[in-house]
């Protein structure tokens, strides 16, 4: 094994917190306001991390696990991306369906940390959150077969390294629609507008935030952390589809990967200035919407 | 897979996703607007060369399809005052489904369907795709006006499959399906604003409330 991965993994891990900053920045840009700064993220951690943590007397080690798996799953979902472009730290055939596994293992983990609070509205939240992966995961199974059927891999490492490359000319379209419904598909798993809107703080209309409400301290960091990187998860899943890095050279690959997440980020926050929050019962419409995209994407690679 | 038409049919499946997603009337009258202009630069695509057949074709099918169409119905929508599609028969997230369907559905059909070789294998798809999101639209929804846009994108569908053979078809007799086309969006575009004084509404299922 080179040392690309572990580098890349590495990066990736340290650059995480800047893009929900860069996304806040460009939101409080196209409003006509300054913002919060961009590396606001990481003060943030830092003051947590300092921070004690606080447990109710009602919950349960539930509530005390949450976030530790949640924040695990997501970094072990990290290991499976070929992050430099050519491979990943822990890649293997079908790790795909391992990747969503993970990721809705780490909902899963949050949802019952925040049923475990016995507050009424971390319930409501709780069942809000698993309506919309319940919508969000068959669109991103589906994102990903279009790579799959693109490439002829059945791993991420393959789907989105040197085999990428290879069938990029033939199957641009496809991979366009599949990297636009993944963009989409992130946007709710990452609880963003329009389906969600990590600004509000409003019990009712918050769906990822209202669960979360409880949580303190370095536990709260955790969260915030595994936050922002499964963003820059879905950003390297969604340049990793329309730039064939596999072509670059290393350090090329590595600069590409960060100006494509720096995009995806600003793409966030444009789409946050420009779209209102949708209707709950609009949202599995938007899912149902990439979903859609992804099919479309396959039926155009079965012709 | 490459070509500047192939582009051009990919953005008309998708414009068909954008009717069947939206609620709001003034976004499928966009929707539909764009499908048009679409249309009008697929037979330039097809046939480079400029000939007097493809670019009044062209021209004509942008002047009906992405201008006048549009800009009427969105007369008819403020004059008739309707915004949203409330209630259709099948949801929105269903029909979007059904969409995906029917999209897979023409796939398959056209690969069996024996016809001379077109210019582009997505051709016969695409216009099948687009007749039967038009007819999915056409039936499920209850307002008039997007009945109309279901018709209109019903149309788009026949005109794609007709430009797979442009050749064959004289120019008469296409500027006089776009004729047609106008006249019959335009007797329905009256037709909706006289439903909606005789019963403060566009809901096509009171139609059955009609006695004399």
């Amino acid at each position: 094994m080179t040392l690309g991965p572990l580098l890349s993994l590495l990066l990736v891990l340290a650059v995480a917190p800047v893009l929900p900053g860069i996304a806040t920045r460009t939101r409080a840009f196209l409003t006509g306001r300054r913002g919060a700064p961009v590396l606001q993220l990481y003060r943030d951690l830092a003051k947590l991390l300092r921070k004690n943590v606080i447990y109710s007397r009602t919950t349960t080690p539930v509530f005390r696990l949450g976030p530790i798996v949640s924040l695990v799953s997501i970094l072990v979902a990290a290991t499976l991306l070929p992050l430099d472009g050519h491979t990943a730290l822990f890649g293997f055939s079908g790790d795909l369906v391992a990747f969503t596994g993970l990721l809705g293992l780490g909902r899963f983990a949050l949802v019952l940390a925040g049923l475990d609070t016995g507050s009424s509205f971390e319930g409501m939240g709780a069942s809000r959150e698993v309506t919309v992966s319940a919508f969000a995961e068959p669109a991103l199974l589906l994102g990903l077969t279009v790579l799959v059927l693109a490439t002829g891999e059945l791993s991420l490492a393959g789907m989105l390294g040197e085999q990428l490359a290879a069938a990029w000319a033939r199957t641009l379209p496809s991979l366009v629609l599949a990297a636009a419904a993944l963009f989409m598909v992130a946007l709710a798993e990452t609880s963003r507008v329009p389906v969600d809107d990590p600004a509000t703080h409003l019990e009712l209309t918050m769906i990822h935030e209202v669960i979360i409400l409880d949580h303190s301290g370095p536990e709260l960091a955790m969260i915030l952390y595994g936050q922002a990187l499964k963003l820059a998860l879905f950003g390297v899943l969604v340049v990793s589809a329309v730039v064939p890095r596999a072509l670059l050279p290393s350090g090329m690959a590595a600069l590409a990967l960060l100006g494509g997440l720096v995009l995806i980020a600003a793409a966030v926050g444009v789409v946050e200035s420009s779209m209102a929050r949708l209707r709950l019962n609009r949202v599995p419409q938007f899912l149902v919407a990439a979903g859609a995209l992804a099919v479309f994407a396959v039926i155009l690679l079965l012709r | 897979m490459s070509g500047l038409h192939e582009l051009l049919l990919l953005c008309v499946v998708l414009t068909n996703f954008w009717v069947l997603g939206t609620t709001r009337l003034s976004s499928t009258i966009r929707a539909t607007a764009i499908q048009g202009a679409l249309l009008a630069g697929l037979p330039i695509a097809l046939h480079p060369g400029w000939s007097l057949h493809t670019v009044g074709l062209a021209a004509g099918t942008f002047a009906v399809k992405a201008l006048l169409l549009p800009a009427f119905l969105s007369w008819a929508i403020r004059e008739a005052a309707v915004r949203r599609e409330i209630e259709p028969l099948i949801g929105f997230s269903a029909s979007m489904v059904l969409g995906a369907v029917a999209v897979a559905l023409s796939f398959g059909i056209a690969q069996r369907i024996p016809l001379q070789e077109s210019n582009s294998s997505l051709l016969i798809p695409v216009a099948l795709a687009t007749v039967m999101v038009g007819l999915l639209v056409l039936t499920t929804r209850n307002k008039a006006l997007t009945q109309v846009v279901g018709y209109l994108l019903l149309e788009n569908g026949i005109y794609v499959f007709g430009l797979s053979q442009a050749e064959r078809v004289p120019f008469l007799v296409e500027l006089g399906v776009l004729l047609d086309i106008f006249v019959g969006i335009f007797i329905m575009g009256i037709v909706v604003f006289h439903i909606n004084r005789a019963f403060d509404s566009l809901d096509s299922t009171r139609l059955s409330e009609l006695k004399d």
